[in-house]
Formats: C-alpha cells, sequence, structure tokens
C-alpha cells in the first residue's frame, strides 16, 4: 500500500499539488486522472521520489519515504518499476539487454539465468522475435511492452506507469491496460496508472483518484464515477463525444 | 550572477559523478564501450587535422624565415615545438571539444529528455555516475594516446610537406626536429591534454545532464557545452603554461 499524505508541491512560485491525501492499495490498479496539466504527472514522480515535494509525506508499506536514507531508498526503489510515457528504454541496448539491465546492475546471478529470467517477462509481456531488436526498430506498442516487462524484471512491489496508452492506437491501448491489470494481480503489486484516457478508466480503473488543479476532487470506482455530481468531473468524463452520446441516450 | 549558479551546480554535479560505480564489472565494460566511442573514433579527424596543420606550419615557417643567415633545420626545430608545445594539445582539444564534447551533451541530453535518466534513477542507480564517470575516464586515459599520435603525424606532415615542396629538405628537418629537444615539452603537452579532457568530459556532460525541454533544447546544450568547454580550455591552456613553463 502506498499512502499519499497532505502532499504539496511547487516549482519557485508555482504550486502544482494543492495537498493530495490517498491511498493506493495493494493488488489493484489504482489509476489517477484529471486533464493536461492537472498535476498528474508531478504527483506521480513525487510519489516515486524523482520530484522532492514541499510538504506532506509519502508511505511505502507505513514507512515514511522522506525518512528513509539513501541506502533504504536505493533499497526500496529495487522494489519499484516504472513505465514511462514514452517507455524510456535504452537507445543503445537491444529490447533483451534492456530487460535485463536491472539485472545485471543489481543481481550477481550467471549470464544464463539472466537471459532465462528476460525471457521469461519477453514472454510474460507477449513480445515475439524482438530480442535482438534495437528499441528504435520496434513499434510504440512494442516499446510498452518491452518497458512493462523491463519493470517486472526485478519482481517490483510497486508498478508506476505514467500515461501508459498515450500514442497508442485504441486496440494496442486496451491490451497494455490488460497487460498492467493482469500483471498487478499476478505479482499481487500495488499499482499506479496514471492516465485521462476514459477507456482505460472504465477498463481497468479499480480505485480512481481524480486530480484538478492540483486538488484530488474524487475518490471511487469505475462503477460509481458516472453518478458523481461534479461538474468539473462530469466535464472531465463527457469531454469525449462518444462517452456524452452514451449519456445523453441513458445506454 | 548565473556563472556562480552554473559553477555551483557543476561542483555538486561532479560530486555526483564521482560517487562509488553500482558495479564494476559494468564500470570496466562502460569503460572499454568509451574508449572505443570518444577516442577510437576521434583518431581520424585526428590524423587528418595534424598532417594538414603540421605541413602548414612547416611551409608557413619556411617562407616567413626564407633568410640564408639563418639555416633551414631551424624550420623543423620551429614545426617541432608549434607542434608540441600548443597544436597537438590545445588546438587537437580545441577540435575535440567540438566533437566529443558535442557528442557526449547531445546524448546525455537525449537521454534526459526522454525520461532515460529518470529510469536508471527510479532503479536506483546514480544516473550521473553511471553515465558520466566511465566517459571522463575513458576521456582522460584515451587523450595522451591521441594527443601523442598527433604529434607524430604532424610532424610527419611536416617533413613531407618539407620535402614534397623542396622547401625544408628532409634531412634538415629531421635534424631540425631533434636539435636542442627537451622532453618536458611532451610531458607539459599531456599534462595539458588530461585536463583538457577532464573540462571537455565533465563541462559537456554537464549541459547535457541538466537538458530541460525537447530537440531545441538539447541542440542548444550540446552549443553552450562546445562553447563552454572551449573557453575553459583557453583559460586553462593559460593557467598551465604559467604553472608549468614560467
Amino acid at each position: 500500500m502506498i499512502e499519499a499524505i497532505d502532499i504539496h508541491k511547487s516549482f519557485d512560485d508555482k504550486e502544482i499539488l494543492k495537498g493530495i491525501s490517498a491511498g493506493f492499495e495493494k493488488g489493484k490498479t489504482n489509476l489517477i486522472i484529471g486533464q493536461s496539466g492537472s498535476g498528474k504527472t508531478v504527483l506521480l514522480k513525487s510519489l516515486v521520489g524523482l520530484h522532492d515535494i514541499t510538504s506532506g509525506d509519502i508511505r511505502y508499506d507505513g514507512h515514511s519515504f522522506l525518512e528513509l536514507d539513501n541506502t533504504a531508498k536505493k533499497r526500496l526503489r529495487q522494489d519499484i518499476g516504472m513505465l514511462f510515457q514514452g517507455s524510456a528504454l535504452f537507445d543503445s541496448l537491444t529490447v533483451e539487454e534492456n530487460i535485463r539491465f536491472p539485472l545485471d546492475m543489481f543481481t550477481n546471478w550467471s549470464l544464463e539465468k539472466k537471459r532465462e529470467r528476460a525471457n521469461f517477462c519477453i514472454d510474460r509481456v507477449k513480445l515475439e522475435n524482438a530480442n535482438n531488436k534495437f528499441p528504435s526498430e520496434i513499434s510504440g506498442g512494442m516499446q510498452k511492452r518491452v518497458a512493462i516487462a523491463r519493470a517486472i524484471s526485478l519482481n517490483p512491489k510497486y508498478l508506476f506507469c505514467d500515461e501508459p496508452n498515450s500514442g497508442l492506437d485504441p486496440r494496442t491501448a486496451i491490451i497494455i491496460d490488460e497487460l498492467i491489470q493482469e500483471i498487478t494481480k499476478e505479482f499481487d503489486m500495488t499499482t499506479i496508472v496514471n492516465t485521462h484516457d476514459m477507456n482505460s478508466v472504465m477498463g481497468i480503473g479499480e480505485k480512481i483518484i481524480f486530480i484538478y488543479q492540483g486538488h484530488k476532487l474524487w475518490e471511487g470506482t469505475k462503477d460509481d464515477i458516472f453518478h458523481v455530481q461534479n461538474k468539473e468531473l462530469e466535464d472531465f468524463i463527457f469531454a469525449s463525444k462518444l462517452f456524452k452520446k452514451i449519456r445523453d441516450n441513458n445506454i | 550572477m548565473r556563472i556562480f549558479f552554473h559553477l555551483g551546480r557543476y561542483c555538486l554535479f561532479l560530486k555526483k559523478v564521482f560517487g562509488k560505480p553500482e558495479k564494476h564489472s559494468v564500470f570496466i565494460k562502460q569503460i572499454v564501450r568509451e574508449v572505443d566511442k570518444l577516442g577510437i573514433d576521434s583518431l581520424g579527424i585526428v590524423i587528418i587535422i595534424s598532417v594538414f596543420m603540421g605541413a602548414v606550419i612547416t611551409l608557413q615557417t619556411a617562407y616567413n624565415i626564407d633568410l640564408p643567415i639563418i639555416p633551414k633545420y631551424t624550420v623543423g626545430l620551429a614545426a617541432r615545438d608549434s607542434i608540441l608545445l600548443e597544436f597537438s594539445s590545445t588546438i587537437v582539444g580545441l577540435i575535440l571539444a567540438g566533437k566529443v564534447g558535442s557528442n557526449i551533451a547531445s546524448e546525455i541530453g537525449t537521454m534526459r529528455v526522454t525520461e532515460q535518466i529518470d529510469a536508471l534513477e527510479i532503479m536506483g542507480i546514480n544516473p550521473a555516475g553511471y553515465l558520466v564517470l566511465p566517459k571522463v575516464v575513458a576521456f582522460v586515459f584515451i587523450i595522451p594516446a591521441l594527443v601523442t599520435i598527433s604529434m607524430a603525424v604532424g610532424i610527419g606532415g611536416g617533413y613531407l610537406a618539407g620535402s614534397i615542396t623542396g622547401e625544408v629538405p628532409g634531412p634538415e628537418y629531421i635534424y631540425g626536429i631533434q636539435y636542442a629537444f627537451q622532453p618536458f615539452y611532451i610531458v607539459y603537452a599531456l599534462s595539458k591534454a588530461v585536463v583538457f579532457a577532464f573540462i571537455i568530459s565533465t563541462i559537456s556532460a554537464y549541459w547535457g545532464y541538466y537538458v530541460q525541454g525537447g530537440a531545441l533544447e538539447v541542440g542548444k546544450a550540446s552549443t553552450q557545452a562546445v562553447v563552454a568547454s572551449s573557453v575553459q580550455i583557453l583559460l586553462f591552456n593559460l593557467i598551465l603554461t604559467q604553472l608549468l613553463l614560467a
């Protein structure tokens, strides 16, 4: 479980996060949703320690992240996998080397064992014939799969995904969403997904937090999101013509 | 005031860079790769420029001291000293600031804007140490070899130019390059080169590491890296000359 407790984050004089508190549950896909510029990515990056928060606390299974010393932080980070918006694969390494990278850095396993683990992760994300290709030689969807495989190679407890299906076609986006949800269940991870895609919300949103201009405005599940009386959330959900049509026709 | 900001951040950056490597076996592999990328890949341009510069220095010296009372071998002597003292360390340093400096800044800058550096940090790896230290060690290690090759090739270029044009006969040139030779000049040139390699690799990495934005900013950082490295090379050339030759 990951808890955000009254998180404030400012860049110079501009306050981006204005006192966000939320709990992200183990074994579930927790979604942070909101418009572009609402502070989703800043919140996600603050939770993993890429941004130092101005005030508040972040707790991983009850332990304050801010109170950890460097060694403990480093150890915790080996339990974190992250899928970046642009995949963030290392250009100079092949697909297999990218997935093996965390194993090369943090294990003393033999090359054979590391390759075995990398191939397990490759199979798990259903990648075929891509081991020796470079990131620039594969499609966006495949890059996301490689990034997921890399994120799970060390068997992490926590998985963070920053807009995992941005830039993907709707079919591939659904496949990636499903993969994230399957992996979350299979490895019993605490997964936090940042998205503004309503298809993802309806597909994998077991717990949803809506952020608006740095505030948390709503928290719930995909089952009750359509029944909320909140103008900002309604504007966000029904910005899509399809969802608007569904609402207007009472489907 | 901006210069103090960069100076302070550069010092903090160096502290990160010189942290303990994550894994020694990986670190050694990276050094070997960087020696190839930064050093061996620069060999071609160093050789081409050195041959031509050696030839030009020799011919210009020959044309400018074309007096019967000055023996021809002095052309070889002057060319040798110019190449050893200034050309092979400083000019080659400036050329490498352009080639290697822009390469380092754009590579690290691109990794920053595509979140590859964030990915390293998330994994619990010190990105500055992992990415930059092998480059610094490799470049500092390989530059004496590049400068030594430049010296040999530059003097060889002078020999060829003098012989082919007939301005400086071969035996006189050979006598000139041996005349009053001071081995300390080699030590001086290599010492400068090592300092320049450190300047080029760390300053370029610094500009790349702190890029914010996209492709345009990576390009700007690359340019800033080359400009800042070149200015520092000139400054340290002056300081080292005063310290080592005074």
